[in-house]
């Protein structure tokens, strides 16, 4: 604060008084060759951002980070362009927003919940959560996996894209609240719907409001109402179950469960009626 | 079926002149002039005509003449002949009205009322010819205080520097998407800005691959609701990141590129199927409060290892500077703040022509609010939205900028003559367009080194004017409002510029 004149005071709640980085080093991280463990309690998430780009330039490979406790942004400093650079890492408790974000080719694995924002604007690499998602997962994501063992929230797959071999997967074996999928261009969407009971319809509203690309493959069933006015409801193809059993045995591999048992289920295939569906608004 | 639209603009023909060399045919995408070979004569499609003047500047022999139609209708003030028109394309069409470029209302243009000082007597006016002028500025956050310690004789700074971008001149090309201009157009900005030391804004049509090596350090890039090209390397290879939240020209709603405009090469640049629409949502949609957009403002920062500073764009609308406030404290380190005469390749004319608040307004309020609170430290402010003239950019600065997006201005160096049309994807300048036929118009080469001496003729004006104020650098101008007086205006209008009147 400058002291002249100040109505109202300023406190930047996340850069104030920050721990450097190689004091953090050297009291949170033990490494064992290149996997590393480091204690996260307490950290703010630049301090844990810092550790975690200190560790790899270290020569950390796999991370092993514990007591997370709502850190953001865990992932998206590692931006390590070449391909044989990727990482593993792994998050124990609860991760904070945006998990991922911008991710470029790692493996974040995590062991708990996850908050809002998980894959914003994912480029590649691999989300696998064991437990529920928050808000806009997977928000304009454009490529690699993220797999969600339970539900996720609002405006889940909002804008997610594809282009050429870039095609985003996202997997959720709960259900969805609304939004999901609006403004969709690309990529796919596996709802499972494991934890409804028979009958039950999926939560979302909406589905698919604004879609005009990609796909949402549903387990379950689904009244016509909570469909939004751009997506069409189609019956599976060949190419269609293969994909579908392709992504539920990798689900399986993650979160255990029989793929047989869950590939019985019902499925439908919902795509956008129309690439352009604001083709026809305008007067020119 | 008739749509009953009168034509908008009258073409002309001296007879006599014309050689038929057949070049205005050839250069209208709208098809206004079509050549019987039989006949031996010229048939013209009124109707079609935008009035960009294409054809009456290249016709080589002065042939050509085309100026507005006055409304045929009866004369009404309220009833105007736009109004009518509109109506008519609606019943046919029952569509949203398109159009483009920038709001042509006549709103009170407040540059037109603010004058500037200039030293008599009291104290000397600098001769910018002979003297040195500082025209650079830095873009980004600045300390509250300098520490500085010295050691063994030697001073060395010891307050943490946030990450700032040094313009040469504070003038900076407004976004404008390489999908909405042509790649030429889209170039030439970014040659110009490269030769000159200021920066040009990718908008959210992504950079193309290619062009980062070169042009990269001169670039501000834009991540929107969209997301389009976002990704880690497009991010790193920039200078600042500008995150989109609104846009002068429609404020609150998102943009559309129509499908057609979505060839290969677009389609390779924003990372989308061709031929898809490329829909930005109106809200960021992981941003629905300042908190949200603290998240992504990080997000940015983290993504960058905090090495460049992140912008918001926001409109200029009613509540801006408790709203810029908050997006300061949200940690951007640069604030946009673009006009209700901000430009667009297409927007809705209902929103285009009534939804926002002239920049003047807007920027004096914020600046105040960002003085009052004690944090306009904490933030540079960029305004744009209508700047015409050397004369309004320096305006802009003493009313509190410490930069200027010029846009409108620079399309208009490179040869458009804003008719208005942008949105129908036929610009006869190649600016607006995807059409190769179009684009090969524009020369980079040629419409880059346009570009450049705007912005020396501009920079050698506004040394000009600050010489006079007595003021050797463009920073001791910023805020400035002691040099600047209002004719014309209310006293609210004076209370909200923060000026005094003329004389006063």
């Amino acid at each position: 604060m400058n002291g002249f004149n100040v109505k109202f005071g300023y406190r930047d709640n996340f850069l104030d008084n920050l721990q450097p980085v190689d004091i953090l080093y050297n009291t949170r991280v033990s490494t064992d060759g290149c996997r590393a463990t480091i204690n996260a309690l307490g950290l703010k998430h630049k301090e844990l951002n810092d550790l975690l780009r200190e560790t790899v330039q270290s020569g950390g490979k796999e991370l092993v980070i514990n007591n997370v406790f709502g850190q953001r942004y865990i992932g998206t400093r590692l931006y390590l362009p070449s391909e044989d650079n990727k990482l593993h890492i792994e998050v124990n408790k609860f991760p904070g927003n945006d998990l991922g974000a911008f991710l470029n080719g790692h493996r974040v694995i995590v062991h708990g919940n996850a908050q809002d924002g998980v894959g914003n604007t994912m480029d590649s690499g691999e989300i696998i959560v064991h437990g529920r998602a928050g808000d806009v997962t997977a928000m304009s994501m454009r490529g690699g996996k993220i797999f969600i063992r339970d539900n996720v929230g609002y405006r889940t797959a909002i804008h997610m894209k594809e282009y050429r071999d870039k095609v985003p997967v996202l997997v959720v074996g709960g259900t969805a609240q609304d939004f999901l999928g609006e403004y969709m261009a690309g990529g796919i969407v596996l709802l499972l719907g494991l934890n409804l009971q028979e009958s039950e319809p999926h939560r979302a509203n909406y589905i698919g409001t604004g879609m005009h690309g990609g796909v949402i493959y549903l387990r379950g069933c689904l009244a016509e109402h909570q469909l939004g006015k751009e997506v069409g409801v189609l019956p599976l193809d060949d190419q269609d179950k293969a994909k579908i059993d392709c992504y539920v045995r990798e689900y399986c591999n993650h979160f255990g469960g029989n793929p047989e048992e869950i590939l019985n289920g019902s499925f439908q295939k919902l795509i956008p009626v129309s690439l352009r569906p604001y083709g026809q608004i305008y007067a020119y | 079926m008739y749509d009953y639209l009168l034509p908008e603009f009258l073409v002309e023909r001296r007879e006599d002149s014309c050689i038929r060399c057949r070049v205005c045919e050839r250069q209208c995408a709208n098809n206004v002039h079509l050549y019987d070979t039989e006949l031996d004569r010229f048939f013209l499609s009124e109707k079609d005509c935008v009035g960009c003047q294409r054809c009456v500047e290249l016709c080589p022999t002065g042939a050509l003449y085309v100026h507005p139609r006055l409304a045929d209708y009866r004369p009404n003030s309220s009833w105007t002949r736009d109004k009518m028109q509109n109506l008519k394309k609606q019943a046919a069409t029952g569509g949203v009205v398109l159009t483009g470029s920038g709001n042509d209302k006549p709103y009170r243009v407040y540059w037109d009322h603010l004058l500037l000082n200039a030293s008599q007597v009291t104290n000397p006016s600098i001769d910018p010819l002979r003297e040195p002028m500082e025209m650079q500025t830095f873009l980004g956050r600045k300390p509250d205080t300098l520490k500085i310690e010295f050691s063994e004789g030697k001073a060395k700074l010891a307050s943490e520097m946030c990450p700032n971008v040094p313009v040469q001149i504070p003038l900076v090309f407004s976004a404008m998407s390489l999908g909405a201009i042509s790649y030429p157009a889209f170039k030439s900005l970014a040659m110009a800005a490269k030769e000159t030391g200021v920066l040009f804004n990718t908008g959210e049509g992504g950079l193309p691959v290619e062009m980062r090596d070169e042009y990269a350090d001169c670039a501000i890039v834009q991540c929107a609701s969209g997301r389009f090209g976002v990704d880690l390397d497009y991010l790193n290879s920039a200078r600042i990141i500008e995150i989109k939240i609104g846009q002068g020209a429609k404020p609150g709603i998102g943009g559309h590129l129509p499908g057609e405009k979505v060839s290969d090469y677009i389609a390779q640049t924003r990372m989308i199927p061709r031929g898809t629409d490329a829909l930005s949502p109106a809200p960021q949609h992981d941003i629905y409060s300042i908190e949200d957009l603290s998240m992504l403002i990080y997000a940015l920062k983290e993504a960058t290892n905090y090495t460049k500073p992140v912008s918001v764009k926001i409109a200029a609308v009613h509540n801006v500077a408790a709203i810029a406030s908050g997006i300061v404290r949200a940690g951007a380190d640069i604030v946009a703040i673009d006009g209700i005469r901000g430009g667009t390749g297409a927007a809705p004319l209902a929103t285009r022509d009534n939804v926002g608040i002239p920049l003047e307004l807007a920027l004096a309020s914020v600046d105040k609010r960002l003085r009052d609170e004690g944090i306009r430290n904490k933030c540079s402010v960029m305004a744009a939205g209508g700047i015409r003239s050397s004369a309004d950019a320096i305006k802009a600065i003493a009313l509190g900028a410490d930069g200027v997006y010029i846009g409108t201005a620079a399309l208009v160096a490179m040869g458009c003559t804003l008719c208005h049309k942008c949105y129908t994807g036929k610009c006869n300048w190649g600016i607006c367009t995807q059409n190769p036929y179009l684009t090969k118009r524009l020369n980079p080469e040629l419409t880059s080194q346009r570009l450049i001496n705007l912005l020396k003729g501009w920079s050698h004006e506004i040394q000009e004017m600050l010489g006079g104020l007595g003021v050797n650098a463009i920073e001791s101008l910023r805020g400035n409002h002691e040099h600047l007086r209002g004719v014309g205006l209310e006293e609210w209008e004076l209370n909200v510029l923060g000026v005094k009147g003329a004389g006063e």
